[in-house]
């Protein structure tokens, strides 16, 4: 263990002993969720700490009714579907992508907007209804994308917006009030293109502690470490433990592009519902390339699987090991929600990495 | 890409290339027989005759379908080879001959064929064994938007002569064995995924594709009583250590910062969101040894350029439930498990 790692783990036992009380914090991030579990980070945590997961993965809050217009746009003939690979096991009423490719759809996962759009000019009889899905971290390449086909005249290229934005959900939760929470380890991504600055309306209105940190063992901890002496010393406040990578202004090219393109709407969430001013619509004079509309798919209701609780891991409402679907008959194997078919996803990660850790929370739980 | 142009050879690959005339002759003796330079195959009967002489024959196939075809570090031709080769070391065989089942797409360029059947005769003869026999065939294009360039598949099978007294085996493994890795992982998986079509990105990972027969004589000769033996191939290292465990019922701690991984393949991974212990290798093999055989290993692989950065990277323990433990870098613990299928890299 590196002296750094070693300093926050024990200040952040120090700080935590002070408490005295349970300390409940939300990783907003599912790439924190992540890098949390297989850094083994978790398991280094005061008994007394608590992490949720939040709602930051981009494939579990997809609503199940943007699930099934993908699926029912990669049946129309002459239709490519490209989507990010992450979203191709996500079960749909009609069954994921993954199936409907392996019945002869044509669905090409693409790394990035630009192979989407290469391939639209490639394949002229074909039209390319890209997956715009994710938060403020890829929805400006979306933005880039749409900009270039208006530039070039590119017509046979739309996207089926899906993408949101991290601040209203967090503060949709805190509204909610069905958690009780201490604070926000805010993500380390998503942050680079929306600044600390962002933050600050959500720390003046609920009065709860905002941390943005990276991704690294440290530099969670530290984060975390913030997290709680700021809870300690009831001083709610944006701090920035990602310094050098986040700035407090955010990436303003990229939101001048998301402001050009995009327009905030309401948007549907996995079992959230509808949050106001809480995704990304196409702004007016890119109207065109809305795939829904140029397809004229209606979206559908949400129809989600009796079994799954997807919605409540998201909220932090509910851990995956008190879900009783969770490794029974929700599994990688057979996912029956998202979180289970994420790479980010909670129930995926707690099965992936943490059986141990959720073996030692059920204990805790029956003593 | 034009198959015939008036008065010039074809300069790819057409059905008729498949079809047990001429030209499927001309191919086999232009493009195929003089790369791999090998009498028994120069004969074109239906089968190889090879001496035999007692013992124990390891038969293996494998099939390889990796696209893109050519890679940073290596090609499927090289793949075909090498996977086939240690499939048979891995068993404690010496790898005496293979069989080569090509099918070639149409419309694959025949300056592309010729590249990997170069390559493949290379890798044979850095392995030291022979292409006894074979067969091709050719089929259709792919169409439709996800078709990818024109592609071909190999199928090899190999037979190799089992080490007298050689004793590998899952059942053997026991609590405080040693488990050791060859070198550097994840590199293979990494440096196709950096020229795969949609997610390409500039770096310098280089495929580990790599007959490691030569390497493991050395481990059973240096005298230590290995125990087992398998190439991590896909599912990665962590493929190999849930065999392990689900066989043995025992569990196995692997210390992070023991497991060599150069800083780039670890910067890789953590960009694609992808775990290195399951992306896949092809030139590593995971070493089950007794505690007192680990130095002899270890020499045995520092003494050979594919084992230079070989470690010891775990044990085996007893204790339950049984699970493949990792000590992480931060001096954490999580399990270790199987990857699904195919790892995808994550959205943002």
């Amino acid at each position: 263990m590196n002296a750094g790692i070693e300093l926050a783990r024990d200040e952040l036992q120090a700080l935590c002993r002070r408490a005295n009380r349970r300390i409940q914090l939300m990783e907003v991030c599912g790439t924190h969720t992540v890098a949390l579990f297989r850094a083994g980070v978790r398991s280094l945590l005061p008994e007394n700490l608590r992490l949720v997961s939040g709602p930051g993965c981009p494939v579990c809050v997809t609503a199940q009714r943007h699930i099934d217009a993908a699926i029912e746009l990669a049946t129309h003939p002459n239709v490519i579907l490209a989507t990010y690979g992450d979203m191709l096991r996500v079960p749909g009423r009609r069954g994921s992508l993954e199936k409907l490719r392996a019945e002869g759809a044509q669905v090409r996962v693409v790394g990035s907007t630009r192979v989407a759009l290469d391939l639209a000019r490639s394949q002229p009889t074909q039209t390319v209804v890209f997956l715009g899905v994710g938060f403020e971290t890829t929805a400006p390449a979306t933005g880039a994308a749409v900009l270039e086909a208006h530039r070039d005249g590119i017509e046979n290229f739309c996207v089926l917006m899906c993408h949101k934005l991290v601040v209203p959900a967090m503060a949709a939760l805190l509204d909610a009030g069905d958690v009780p929470l201490d604070g926000f380890l805010a993500p380390g991504h998503v942050s680079v293109i929306i600044g600390a600055a962002a933050y600050r309306p959500l720390v003046a209105r609920y009065r709860k502690p905002v941390v943005i940190a990276g991704f690294e063992p440290e530099q969670m901890l530290n984060g975390l470490v913030a997290l709680v002496r700021q809870v300690l010393d009831n001083r709610p406040a944006v701090e920035n433990a990602y310094p050098g990578v986040v700035s407090d202004a955010g990436n303003r090219v990229a939101l001048d592009l998301l402001q050009r393109v995009f327009v905030i709407a309401d948007a549907p969430w996995r079992e959230l519902g509808i949050i106001p001013h809480s995704g990304l619509e196409l702004a007016p004079p890119f109207a065109r390339y809305d795939a829904l509309r140029k397809f004229d798919v209606q979206l559908g209701e949400d129809e989600n699987h009796p079994l799954c609780r997807c919605g409540e891991v998201i909220c932090g409402k509910l851990e995956p090991c008190d879900c009783p679907a969770f490794a029974t008959a929700c599994t990688p194997l057979a996912p029956i929600g998202p979180c289970m078919v994420s790479s980010e996803g909670t129930c995926a990660a707690w099965f992936k990495y943490g059986r141990v850790d959720a073996a030692h929370h059920l204990g805790e739980e029956r003593s | 890409m034009t198959a015939v142009r008036p008065g010039q050879p074809h300069d790819c690959v057409v059905i008729a290339h498949g079809g047990g005339g001429e030209l499927m002759g001309r191919l086999i003796r232009e493009h195929l027989l003089p790369p791999l330079r090998n009498e028994r195959l120069a004969a074109l009967t239906d089968g190889a005759v090879m001496p035999w002489s007692g013992g124990d024959v390891v038969f293996t196939t494998d099939s390889y379908v990796v696209t893109p075809l050519e890679f940073p570090g290596g090609d499927i031709g090289r793949l075909a080879v090498a996977g086939t080769v240690n499939d048979l070391a891995v068993m404690g065989a010496e790898p005496v001959a293979l069989s080569l089942g090509l099918i070639l797409e149409e419309g694959l360029p025949l300056e592309t064929l010729d590249r990997i059947v170069a390559s493949l005769a290379a890798t044979a003869r850095e392995a030291g064994v022979e292409i006894a026999t074979g067969d091709t065939k050719v089929v259709e294009r792919r169409t439709g938007s996800t078709a990818l360039p024109p592609g071909m598949f190999i199928n090899t099978a190999g037979i190799g002569r089992l080490r007298p007294g050689v004793q590998l085996g899952l059942q053997r493994v026991a609590p405080g064995d040693v488990i050791l890795v060859n070198g550097r992982i994840a590199e293979h998986g990494l440096a196709i995924m950096s020229v795969r079509s949609g997610i390409e990105f500039a770096s310098k990972l280089r495929s580990d594709a790599a007959p490691l027969n030569g390497l493991i004589a050395r481990l059973f000769e240096s005298g230590a009583d290995i125990k087992f033996l398998r190439d991590a191939t896909r599912g990665g290292l962590a493929g190999v250590l849930a065999d392990i465990l689900e066989t043995s019922g025992l569990t196995i701690e692997i210390d992070e910062p023991s497991v060599p991984l150069s800083a780039t393949a670890r910067h890789a991974a953590e960009w694609l969101g992808l775990d290195p212990l399951t992306v896949a290798n092809e030139g590593k093999i995971v070493i089950v040894v007794a505690q007192r055989d680990a130095p002899r290993v270890l020499a045995a692989c520092h003494a050979h350029p594919l084992g230079e950065d070989a470690a010891v990277i775990g044990h085996v323990v007893e204790r339950h439930p049984a699970l493949v433990e990792l000590i992480t870098r931060a001096g954490g613990r999580r399990i270790v498990q199987r990857p699904y299928g195919e790892e995808l890299p994550r959205i943002c």
